[in-house]
């Protein structure tokens, strides 16, 4: 009786994860984009990029410097544009509406997507508190309760409050580069996006550094879609549930990190995983 | 590894050189000048060399009324327009108005005032401490803009773009986070600009010119330090001369401390915001 009981349950398991599984598979996609193609001036940097990034997950670009790969990125917030000289074509679907048409304003995209930079930039005459809720002060929000929870949240999801709860007065910038990449992640967290976006955000970073802020990237998955660029292959490996090549503009492969990685079906993903270049 | 060391040594002569002319004229001038000043020769009117402890009150007031005028009309104008140079530094516009400035920058003072007396001292039939406020704005503009520009310059992109990554404007950007990290390059342009305004003398002959009484109103000819200093200067008697050396030393002393508590009021501001 015992056992029967024991197969229902597991079976029942067995059950929710396929469930699980098949809703993952037909959830919407959320951003989607098509045909993007963008540069500076005449020379073109991405030749034309189309992938659907899943709900509730991390990806990974991968590829050599050089490869487009955190253009791709910056043109998911509209960031890209504002290089002088930029160039953007293509549609970038963020809950069905391509971000490029003219009826959207770029201000309220960003806050939808928020992004974590390569290097470390708090704001450096803010406080380790004013630097978490920097954006909705910036928009006018005035409520301290409110402000104080948003930090203590935040600053938690980023890994960083047990460190910092008793300074938050302190400059941003007196802190270690790791806490302050932290620190970043907290304050794009703080506006509630939607999709977080991090461009090579541990290669300032030393290894243990580098450990918390995957840590906290993998606990953010459950709320947020996150999009990173790396160049470290053991980092896609390590965190990125899907992972996209990126080759000389061009995606060259992209699918379950896993699949990428063991049974790559591009040659020269095969050859850039292997290190033969790069 | 000699060459090191010459140049070194160069550069210490250089800088020596620099720092004795520094200190030779402002020792020459505490000299000379500080023997005059007291309460009397800041407060009173000046008067005819027979009668004792006359002062430059009249200019000290005007220079302190024009000078503060002109930092009124051209801070906003000279942020406004480094704040335009330096970040949309794409648009036409801005490339035309910052050569522009650049040439403004490099006019002999004394066109500038010819300029006021053919504008505003001869439709308004008066010398007036407005005209002077106004050659001394347009002096003011140029520093304000092209150190303000500099100054927001150096303020790393990343920060900008991580406001922006936010979602926060390109406008709010610029003010509160571009410009609140380069405030102490803007307020030392403006303190500049207020350092070379106070010094300047001839566009106020012209437009200012100059008054042995305290001026009623901004409608009026107005007194101010540096004309002062060039008439009693240029004078023949030794006592005149002595308050000559008064009235810079006055000046000096007046820049100094507008220049420290300045400092201070960034020192402050940043630290109590930031450190702690």
């Amino acid at each position: 009786m015992e056992i029967l009981e024991g197969i229902e349950i597991q079976s029942e398991r067995v059950r929710n994860k396929l469930a699980e599984n098949t809703k993952f598979q037909e959830s919407t996609t959320e951003l989607e984009i098509n045909g993007l193609k963008a540069g500076f001036g005449r020379t073109q940097v991405l030749k034309g990029i189309s992938l659907q990034i899943k709900q509730n997950s991390i990806t990974a670009i991968m590829g050599p410097s050089g490869c487009g790969k955190t253009t791709f990125i910056r043109c998911i917030n509209r960031l890209h544009e504002l290089t002088p000289g930029a160039t953007v074509e293509g549609e970038v679907k963020l809950d069905g509406v391509n971000i490029y048409s003219r009826e959207v304003d770029p201000v309220a995209v960003r806050r939808k997507v928020g992004m974590v930079f390569q290097k470390p930039n708090p704001f450096p005459t803010m406080s380790v508190y004013d630097n978490v809720v920097a954006g909705l002060k910036l928009n006018g929000v005035r409520d301290k309760k409110r402000l104080d929870g948003v930090v203590e949240k935040s600053l938690k999801m980023a890994f960083l409050w047990d460190e910092v709860k008793d300074e938050l007065k302190k400059s941003g910038s007196a802190l270690s580069g790791g806490q302050q990449q932290r620190l970043c992640i907290a304050r794009t967290l703080a506006v509630e996006p939607e999709i977080i976006l991090m461009d090579e955000p541990c290669s300032a970073l030393d290894p243990t550094a580098t450990a918390k802020i995957e840590e906290a990237m993998v606990s953010l998955k459950k709320d947020y879609t996150i999009v990173i660029v790396t160049h470290n292959m053991q980092q896609a490996a390590r965190v990125a549930d899907y992972t996209a090549f990126f080759y000389l503009g061009e995606m060259v492969e992209y699918g379950p990190t896993q699949q990428v990685f063991e049974k790559p079906k591009n040659e020269l993903t095969e050859r850039y995983i292997t290190g033969k270049f790069g | 590894m000699l060459v090191d060391k010459i140049m070194s040594a160069l550069i210490i002569v250089a800088v020596a050189i620099a720092v004795i002319a520094l200190v030779a004229i402002l020792a020459d001038t505490v000299i000379q000048g500080l023997p005059v000043i007291n309460v009397d020769f800041l407060k009173n009117i000046p008067g005819p060399v027979t009668v004792p402890d006359r002062g430059i009150g009249p200019d000290i007031v005007g220079t302190f009324t024009m000078v503060g005028l002109a930092t009124l009309m051209s801070v906003p104008i000279g942020v406004g327009a480094g704040v335009f140079f330096s970040e949309w530094p794409e648009s036409r516009l801005s490339f035309i108005s910052s050569f522009t400035n650049d040439v403004l920058a490099e006019f002999p003072s004394m066109v500038i005032g010819i300029f006021v007396w053919v504008t505003l001292v001869i439709s308004m039939k008066t010398f007036s401490g407005l005209a002077g406020a106004v050659a001394l704005g347009i002096i003011m503009i140029p520093i304000i803009a092209r150190t303000t520009e500099e100054s927001l310059k150096i303020v790393p992109r990343t920060l900008r773009e991580a406001s922006i990554a936010l979602g926060v404007s390109r406008w709010k950007t610029v003010v509160r986070i571009v410009m609140s990290t380069g405030k102490a390059g803007l307020a030392t342009g403006i303190l500049l600009a207020i350092a070379r305004a106070a010094g300047e003398t001839a566009p106020l002959l012209v437009t200012a010119l100059g008054n042995s009484f305290f001026a009623k109103s901004i409608f009026e000819p107005t007194a101010a330090i540096p004309l002062f200093v060039f008439d009693y200067a240029i004078s023949p008697y030794a006592i005149w001369h002595s308050y000559a050396w008064g009235a810079a030393l006055v000046l000096i002393a007046i820049m100094l401390a507008l220049n420290l508590v300045v400092r201070l009021v960034i020192k402050r501001n940043v630290t109590t915001r930031a450190e702690i």
